[in-house]
């Protein structure tokens, strides 16, 4: 295919595009949360009976519960009936209309991390009309993934096209009254992913959100759902170094993965929503649910994480180990810097025989941050033979800031073999002045000392991701030890 | 005037680590080309002083000056004295994990390039010349892509820190107990490293407790320290004489 075809598709991809934008631009709701508010957004999407019975008993559940308040974190209330719970995926009002009324901080921060300049207007929320590159690229990407069987589509889309397959896989990994935000995302979650990878298939490249068209502005209620059939493999990305603009204050997203007989999923994120500024004011809520199960025999699930954005992270990127012989896996870098709080981990629930989950935990803090990590390894009696290993580091950067370890167990088997190290470490003022005594600056130093730090976890990362993450390191942590 | 081969002149230095004074004057000058030992007893302030030079901030100057080349090294930053040239071998070099060797020895030689206007060292230009010189140290290339002194024996991380100095070829190299903890083996190595430094344009400063190391590098001069003051400097007979005779003999004599 000549790229002047392409071109021509992409063009035609536009107009489509453009065209559904502007049909449901005035289309939004009023603030406020009830039973027709739920009704409404399902009806919006065109949803079949099944999906609005399953929001609405969600929503209904969700009235019942408290939001939950035994995290190592701190906020002001929410106001659940002062959100909005639909609105349209359209610029609002006061966005930028060009660079040059982006606030120069992130446009400096763009370029540090290596972002190509016409992504930078896209990320940075200026209303574009085109953006070619990507456009081009998801079409030649989704006729690759179309010829393997692979599909990977909007959550609408596939509500609409595949609703055999949500009926059968949503909530059943994260059941809609699982918690708080998980039921409330189940009742109001606005679109998503979706991905089905067909039993043998190997999926021919990453996946990532970034290269789904209308990925931008999926909104605050995010849901995925990614199943790997019998001997299936996939890889997904989530996520961007660069921050993104966004309106929402609260995001509560629930992640779902289902790993069938021999399947593996690797899901990786790198998360970089605005923390607020050095003062700790503003700054998004991340209160995630994402949760796996391997339910056949051999599976695997990998989480990979690195955390840096966001006022507040909550989030537990869990395995439940069904299937005989599954493994989970957990890869974590949350770096906290000024005001901002993160309290993440993992759970690994072995279940069946011979599980295997492996976590390792590296929190970066300074400034005036908490970091905490929280973690749970149960071991069910039916998991004879079952291993864990768990590994929790935290790095402090200064006298301010603060590392807390939970890691809790529940060993109900007694051929169970369950290991924990962990450590706390300064940032030496040795290891500092030996770099800067070999003539390095003390930016490159820590930077340095920092990545040695987390290349455990880097290393699970796909590689260019890996050198984003690094980057990303170094900006998240500029000026945080003087 | 400054007369061009004075490399580093110390006059009248304290200094004070955790509110306690340890340096309380000292005066030394070394010229370029020159091995000076600096010897004492424990608790003289031997270390003190070699830190003090490399610019540790916990480390806080209370008089004197120090002049690196005409400069005012006090008042220059660590990092800026370590690409103008001045190197210190550390006594217990520290382990960074998961940074590789190659990766901070790289970064080091950039570092002080970049400061001189030269170009970044070539990938290929680099990789031929650690190698080179790790040869030269008897050292397997594993150590290129071990974490930094990560999981190092003593003699191990002594060698590291030697490898470092001929990678960087610096003007001054202030090796603070360099010969502790090596076998004689890994001393020979080590001091044939140090000795293939020597040259007109640079100087040595050896801080050590024992003479055994100065029968490989042989001092100009010698001094001995103790009580934040060098109390007495002399050729390497000196070296001799505080190996046959001890301290004590120095420190009387002052008292006296």
């Amino acid at each position: 295919m000549s790229t002047k075809s392409q071109e021509v598709e992409a063009l035609l991809a536009q107009g489509y595009r453009h065209g559904f934008v502007t049909d449901i631009e005035s289309d939004s709701l009023p603030p406020g949360l009830d039973e027709g508010v739920v009704t409404a957004i399902s009806k919006k999407k065109h949803e079949p009976q099944f999906l609005l019975d399953w929001r609405l008993k969600a929503f209904r559940h969700w009235q019942t519960m408290q939001e939950p308040a035994w995290a190592h974190v701190h906020y002001k209330p929410i106001d659940y009936q002062d959100i909005s719970y639909y609105s349209a995926p359209r610029a609002p009002a006061n966005a930028p209309k060009s660079l040059d009324e982006v606030d120069p901080k992130l446009l400096a921060t763009y370029a540090k991390l290596g972002i190509p300049l016409h992504e930078r207007a896209r990320l940075a929320g200026v209303a574009v009309d085109a953006v070619f590159d990507s456009v081009s690229v998801a079409t030649t990407f989704k006729e690759k993934l179309g010829k393997a069987g692979v599909i990977f589509c909007s959550f609408s889309d596939a509500v609409r096209d595949h609703p055999g397959l949500i009926e059968r896989y949503l909530g059943s990994v994260v059941p809609p009254g699982d918690n708080f935000f998980a039921a409330l995302n189940s009742a109001v979650f606005s679109d998503g992913s979706f991905v089905y990878v067909p039993a043998g298939v190997r999926c021919p490249m990453e996946l990532s959100t970034y290269f789904r068209i209308n990925a931008a502005k999926t909104g605050q209620f995010e849901r995925t759902l990614i199943i790997a059939a019998e001997a299936a493999s996939v890889s997904y990305l989530e996520g961007c170094t660069a921050p993104m603009r966004d309106e929402n204050q609260l995001h509560a997203a629930v992640v779902e993965l289902v790993a069938l007989d021999n399947a593996q999923i690797k899901y990786s994120t790198v998360q970089n929503w605005y923390p607020g500024d050095e003062n700790g004011l503003g700054g998004i809520f991340n209160f995630v649910t994402k949760r796996g199960e391997c339910r056949g025999r051999n599976s695997k699930i990998s989480w990979t994480q690195v955390e840096t954005g966001s006022a507040i992270t909550w989030k537990y990127p869990s395995c439940i180990l069904r299937g005989e012989n599954s493994i989970g896996e957990f890869y974590s870098v949350a770096v906290a810097n000024n005001y901002q709080q993160a309290d993440t981990g993992t759970k690994m629930i072995h279940i069946g025989r011979n599980t295997k989950s492996t976590i390792v935990s590296k929190g970066i803090s300074a400034g005036h941050a908490q970091n905490t990590y929280r973690g749970l390894v149960k071991i069910l009696p039916s998991a004879a033979g079952a291993r864990n290993f768990t590994q929790c580091d935290s790095l402090l950067m200064g006298p301010k800031c603060g590392a807390h370890t939970f890691p809790y167990m529940e060993v109900k088997n007694q051929t169970a073999t369950v290991e924990h190290e962990a450590s706390t470490s300064k940032i030496g003022e040795d290891q500092l002045f030996y770099c800067l005594q070999r003539g390095l600056s003390a930016e490159d130093a820590i930077n340095m000392i920092v990545s040695g730090f987390c290349k455990v976890v880097f290393k699970e990362l796909p590689m260019e991701f890996a050198v984003e993450a690094q980057n990303l390191l170094s900006v998240s942590l500029e000026g945080a030890v003087g | 005037m400054i007369r061009t081969n004075i490399l580093l002149k110390i006059t009248d230095l304290s200094a004070r680590v955790a509110g306690k004074d340890i340096l309380k004057g000292i005066n030394l000058e070394v010229n370029a080309g020159e091995v000076h030992a600096i010897m004492g007893p424990n608790g003289s302030g031997k270390s003190t002083l070699a830190q003090v030079l490399a610019g540790r901030e916990d480390y806080e100057v209370t008089g004197g000056s120090v002049a690196f080349e005409g400069r005012d090294l006090l008042a220059m930053p660590a990092e800026e004295r370590a690409r103008a040239g001045l190197f210190l071998g550390f006594q217990y070099p520290v382990e960074i994990p998961g940074v590789n060797n190659v990766y901070l020895l790289k970064a080091a030689l950039n570092a002080k390039r970049k400061a001189a206007g030269e170009p970044e060292v070539d990938a290929y230009e680099f990789l031929t010349l650690i190698r080179q010189k790790m040869k030269f140290m008897h050292m397997s290339e594993a150590f290129l892509t071990r974490g930094v002194n990560e999981g190092f024996s003593g003699g191990e991380k002594k060698r590291n820190e030697v490898l470092q100095m001929l990678v960087l070829e610096p003007k001054l190299a202030i090796l603070d107990e360099t010969d502790s903890g090596l076998d004689i083996d890994a001393l020979k190595i080590v001091s044939t490293g140090v000795n293939s430094l020597r040259d007109p344009k640079r100087a040595v400063v050896l801080v050590t407790h024992y003479q055994r190391l100065l029968d490989y590098i042989v001092p100009d001069r010698v001094h001995v320290l103790s009580g934040g003051r060098i109390l007495k400097s002399g050729d390497k007979s000196l070296a001799q004489e505080l190996e046959r005779r001890g301290y004590d003999w120095v420190l009387e004599s002052k008292v006296a």
